[in-house]
């Protein structure tokens, strides 16, 4: 949009200097850098929100464990991160951390924060952990150009630039602080693409070596790389299926599959999940499935007989189908090749994780998407979209071909799962900018055609109507130029709507970090609610170091980052006992729980509660999953026994193993005495709107260690056993 | 144990009773206000002094017992010339001192008078020395209801290698909760006060030791290590950045911490914490931040002045018996303030030592003053001995990095704030260094663009 409102001044300040006068070429040039710089510096600010509003700070959850193994790299060099033993999680298993993350996004910041070092600037990394995000959105938007070029035309290139650098689908995910893997992943999963498109465009060995390198960082940086390993195959495949068969997509796919899987199998992560997991056989298929189309091929140049290359053909293709079939049912049956993971099913079946996995739907990120979270996150892409689609279809190509897949695969993943929006962003935006492009290109042409027929050729270099020839436009068409005008202005009203949209949404809720919380007084004065780094800070500073903490694993990465405290389970949910084991100590009795925690040495109990301030986000409306978790491993904690008439409350006529269960009694213990809110009965819980239904509540093996200001997070002590006589 | 020193005390006296010229020297009088009401021990003593011997008198000795030695913060002395209407008080030099035959460790400051005191003449004195770690908590540790009872070990008489004919000595509690002192007669309490004396000619190294158990809430704000960091940069500001590690360092909390007790009941509980903290900044301060580890704090207020600003700030949490908060806080303020030309050309840091909160004790100071690029020979001036040492510290843009002067002090209390200058010299060209660098980096990525769009690498012409 800056393109269009800047092409007319530059133009004209550029006729006025005669002697400074540019060729065409050059006008172009510069216009062009200039707009995708104003787009990179864009993205770049558009993020800064968080900082403006809250703070220079790490965001979230999992965002904490990055930055602690950060710093831990940038402390201890690259061999000590690699071959990490965790202690400090986890507890008493450990974690291998070198063996079980995607180092891309940790070395990335290292090496942005060494080569800034060597440059001296002395930044601390903190700041470099916090502004990764943005500076990968805007190294997004180079790319979406790109990409844009290459599938359409320098002027949907740079639509798209504009639109990915402020959609907020996007910016949810990239606002400065949110150091979390997918800052970098989109910008390596759209260069992988952009690479990999190039490649089968021209075949070169160049571009697709540079794919290959791509994946690799992908696979480096996030798990969603799963994606490009299957959707690429799947695009050769229906490539393959219509008939566009060529030298160029078999040399791009081979090269960036074989040295794609060699380079993803050393990240230790990955390894030999590589070739062995059900997830990546897809690509293993259509890559074995290309050597065979190439050697028919090659035998049909060979055979000149058709009749003998038809029986050649049926016996090798049902050979080869039959021969793949027993290999993947011999290997799926001996083991050697794993089953496709909860995650993957549950992107497949959206229902699956709910009846299965309790573990993976009761983050909130998971939950199947909401039409309003659409409108929320795409705006006016939504509607744009499908008229991008038909502008793809009218002029197909490989490229095109390839973002139609890509963005009508993404859309489906991003429909099942909330977090995925984010990998459909850059889809929506390419094709969406293809619509706004051609539609304001065959606009301004049209105008201009009808102004001054003759001169068409002398303005074609200017702004984006340097290709507009070969877009369909149908001279005979009584087009009113009028016409024309009123949908021109239409559509810049909509871009503009987009930006006011993109913008608000970014300040108002995609900005917040999360860790500190901001309400509105009642003279309309900002509150800041910072109990979370209280205590945090509090355990740190005033527990010995080698304390435990229980807390249910959503804080877990917060409370061994900046509580520097040993945690039993954390957001790295990769063992589903031991948090059940928690899960069913916070659901048990006290007694129960106790014995639980002597047997896990817990030292100190975490838990989050909102009944003070009205925080809904807490451990109490939590407590379900904490349950189903529980007691999906142990069958003695039942759902039912927490639920009265399938109701889950908190006041009288709750059940009464939930008034007494450990969870209940840490979180409201002493809350009886104090009165919340103006006008209501003594232990008013705000968050939930009742008066609770246990205000006289004993603690025998516990006490209270802290509690924050806000009473959202409180500590309990666990005392040593009492001395038996 | 007390006990046996004196008796020691009385003993190697007797035993030595003809040496050195201490004896030509006597105290007429001597009254001495020990201020307990913080956790800070000020004393005040007021020594008439008589030369008795047949010699000039150039200074005097005082003595302090070993207890005592290595918790003493500082010790000022002021001579007072003039009557009652027009006093003139004229600063004493004070040196630590060895003496070789000092009884039982004891530890001395050599005060030295402005004019050798004449046979037959008297002055008076007036002493203040500060204690820190002298209020021992008794019981060590406390709940969240109690309040904190210390501990005051002290001598009922002063101790001093001179004869002294009257003395008397009051000590001061915060409060009038005392729940016993030491009775050596004649002594009694009124209100606040404690009185012991007035005692009549005792010897040479008497020593009559005393407990005093009363009650102090006052915050025991014990800075464990503070590193203040000032950056001169001669483009106009004075960049402080200072790392405090603050412990409670009263009676340590026990038990439970109880939320409700804490906001409802406020008055009898945690009496002894404190959640607020005072720091005096200088005037014109500008960019304070208040933040740790983890991020910013946000429970602070700025009030700036003209005589000072002033910072007032709460920790995360409230800090009871034995917890710890580590913060930092940093500001900036106009260099013209605070740095000048001296007459021989150099320039020099005019700033103020010791630590900017009130009524703490830092255990160590870490003063580092980093001097701009490319200054050289620095000194530091100080009104006391400090360690000193030399580093280098590279921060924006540095190549050959910055003289960081490390001065460090233990034991500091409020009254080390005093002006202390750093001089060095420094050619106003390097100022020019860094913007030039800049300049250079820009202009070769502009001439690398231009480069790139008028040359044309293909091989082959299109």
């Amino acid at each position: 949009m800056a393109a269009k409102k800047a092409s007319p001044d530059l133009v004209n300040s550029s006729f006025s200097f005669k002697s400074l006068k540019l060729k065409t070429k050059q006008q172009e040039l510069l216009l062009r850098v200039s707009i995708l710089g104003l787009v990179y510096v864009l993205a770049f600010i558009a993020r800064l929100f968080s900082v403006l509003r809250y703070e220079s700070m790490i965001h979230e959850f999992d965002p904490y464990f990055n930055y602690r193994t950060t710093l831990f790299l940038t402390e201890k060099g690259f061999y000590e991160f690699w071959n990490w033993f965790d202690s400090e999680s986890w507890y008493p298993l450990g974690r291998i951390i070198g063996g079980t993350l995607y180092p891309g996004l940790m070395v990335t910041a290292a090496l942005i924060y060494w080569t800034l070092r060597f440059l001296r600037f002395f930044v601390h990394i903190r700041e470099v952990c916090v502004l990764t995000a943005p500076f990968f959105a805007s190294n997004t938007t180079l790319v979406a150009y790109f990409f844009g070029k290459e599938i359409w035309d320098t002027g949907a290139g740079l639509v798209a630039a504009a639109l990915i650098a402020i959609c907020p689908g996007y910016i949810s995910r990239s606002v400065a602080g949110s150091y979390d893997n997918e800052a970098v992943a989109i910008f390596a999963l759209l260069l992988t693409f952009y690479l990999f498109v190039k490649a089968v465009k021209t075949g070169s060995l160049s571009w697709a070596l540079g794919s290959a390198f791509g994946y690799f960082y992908m696979v480096s940086a996030w798990g969603g790389y799963v994606f490009i390993i299957n959707l690429v195959p799947l695009y050769v495949l229906v490539l393959l299926i219509t008939g566009r068969y060529s030298m160029r997509l078999y040399v791009a796919y081979n090269c960036m599959y074989i040295l794609g899987m060699l380079l993803a199998m050393q990240i230790r992560f990955v390894g030999f999940q590589h070739v062995q997991s059900g997830e990546h056989m897809a690509a293993m298929g259509v890559f074995l499935l290309m050597q065979v189309f190439y050697f028919l091929d090659w035998v049909k140049h060979q055979l000149n007989d058709t009749k003998l290359f038809q029986t050649f053909l049926r016996i090798t293709v049902t050979s080869a189908i039959l021969v793949g079939g027993i290999a993947l049912g011999v290997g799926t049956a001996s083991g050697y090749i794993s089953p496709w993971t909860g995650r993957f099913y549950s992107l497949l079946d959206p229902t699956y994780a709910k009846d299965h996995i309790p573990i993976i739907a009761s983050v909130s990120e998971h939950q199947p998407t909401a039409w309003s979270s659409f409108m929320f996150d795409y705006h006016i892409l939504l509607f744009l979209f499908p008229a991008g689609l038909y502008f793809c279809f009218k002029r197909l190509s490989d490229a095109t071909i390839f973002i139609v897949m890509y963005g009508l695969t993404s859309l489906y993943f991003a429909g099942v799962m909330v977090r995925l929006i984010l990998v459909a962003t850059p889809a929506v935006c390419l094709i969406s900018a293809i619509a706004v492009s051609a539609t304001v290109k065959n606009l301004t042409s049209l105008l201009r055609t009808k102004q001054k027929v003759p001169q068409t050729g002398s303005t074609k270099g200017v702004g984006s109507s340097k290709s507009s020839s070969k877009v369909t436009l149908d001279q005979s068409q009584p087009f009113h130029k009028n016409g024309a005008i009123a949908l021109l202005v239409g559509v810049f009203y909509l871009l503009s709507r987009y930006a006011i949209h993109c913008t608000w949404v970014t300040s108002e809720a995609y900005s917040s970090p999360s860790i500190v919380l901001a309400a509105r007084g009642a003279h309309g004065n900002r509150i800041i609610f910072d109990d979370y780094r209280e205590a945090y800070y509090w355990l740190r500073q005033n527990t010995p170091t080698d304390a435990k903490v229980m807390s249910w694993w959503d804080y877990g990465y917060q409370i061994t980052a900046m509580g520097n405290r040993t945690v039993i389970v954390d957001n790295n949910t990769w063992n589903n006992t031991h948090i059940a084991t928690v899960g069913r100590a916070m659901s048990s009795y006290e007694d129960e729980a106790y014995d639980i925690m002597r047997s896990l040495d817990v030292n100190y109990v975490l838990v989050v509660f909102g009944g003070v301030t009205g925080y809904s986000s807490d451990d109490i409306n939590k407590f379900l999953w904490m349950v189903r978790i529980g007691g999906g491993v142990y069958p003695v904690i039942k759902e039912p026994d927490y639920l009265v008439n399938g109701e889950f409350r908190v006041d009288k006529g709750a059940s009464p193993k939930m008034l007494n269960c450990l969870m209940y009694k840490l979180c409201y213990y002493r809350f009886g005495e104090l009165v919340t809110e103006y006008g209501k009965p003594t232990g008013y819980d705000r968050a939930r709107g009742v008066e609770i239904g246990n205000k006289d509540i004993k603690l025998e093996h516990l006490e209270e260690a802290y509690t924050t200001s806000n009473w959202i997070v409180r500590i309990y002590r666990v005392k040593p056993p009492t001395n038996r006589l | 144990m007390a006990a046996r020193n004196w008796i020691f005390a009385v003993a190697v006296f007797l035993s030595l009773s003809t040496f050195s010229s201490a004896q030509d020297l006597q105290i007429v009088n001597a009254e001495r206000r020990i201020d307990l009401s913080s956790h800070i021990v000020k004393a005040f003593l007021t020594l008439k002094v008589e030369n008795i011997g047949k010699d000039p008198a150039a200074d005097m000795l005082l003595a302090f017992p070993p207890t005592q030695i290595k918790n003493l913060a500082m010790v000022q002395a002021l001579a007072v010339t003039g009557k009652k209407k027009k006093k003139i008080y004229l600063p004493l030099d004070v040196k630590p001192s060895e003496q070789p035959d000092a009884p039982n460790d004891a530890g001395y400051f050599l005060v030295s008078f402005a004019t050798p005191l004449g046979p037959g003449e008297a002055v008076t004195l007036e002493v203040l020395y500060i204690l820190t770690h002298s209020l021992e908590p008794f019981p060590v540790e406390i709940t969240q209801s109690e309040s904190q009872l210390v501990y005051y070990r002290d001598s009922a008489v002063v101790l001093s290698p001179y004869r002294i004919k009257q003395q008397t000595t009051f000590f001061k509690t915060p409060s009038t909760r005392v729940e016993s002192f030491t009775s050596v007669e004649p002594a009694n309490r009124a209100g606040k006060e404690i009185k012991y004396g007035a005692y009549e000619d005792r010897a040479p190294y008497s020593y009559a030791p005393v407990i005093v158990h009363f009650e102090n809430n006052s915050p025991f704000a014990v800075v464990e290590e503070l590193v203040r960091e000032i950056e001169i940069s001669h483009w106009g500001s004075l960049q402080i950045t200072e790392n405090y590690r603050l412990t409670h360092g009263g009676a340590r909390h026990k038990g439970v911490f109880s939320r409700v007790e804490y906001q409802s009941r406020r008055s009898i509980s945690g009496s002894s914490s404190f959640n607020a903290l005072l720091a005096v900044l200088p005037p014109r301060v500008n960019s304070v931040y208040y933040r740790d580890n983890i991020g910013n704090i946000s429970t602070s207020h700025l009030r700036t002045g003209f005589k000072k600003s002033e910072l007032e700030f709460e920790p995360r949490y409230p800090l009871f018996g034995g917890w710890k908060a580590t913060f930092i806080i940093g500001y900036r303020v106009p260099l013209e303030d605070y740095l000048f030309e001296a007459p021989d050309g150099r320039r020099y840091l005019n700033f103020t030592f010791g630590c900017p909160l009130v009524e703490t004790i830092v255990n160590k100071l870490t003063l580092k003053v980093v001097l701009p690029e490319g200054s050289k020979d620095p000194s530091a001036v100080l009104p006391f001995a400090v360690n000193q040492d030399l580093q280098v510290k590279y921060s924006y843009l540095d190549i050959v990095g910055r003289t960081v002067v490390v001065l460090q002090k233990d034991n500091v209390v409020p009254t080390h704030n005093v002006p202390f200058q750093v001089y060095y010299t420094f050619k106003p060209i390097y100022m020019l260094a860094e913007p030039l660098m800049l300049v250079s980096a820009f202009f070769f990525v502009f001439v690398t663009s231009l480069a790139y769009v008028h040359i044309d690498l293909n091989i082959v012409k299109k």
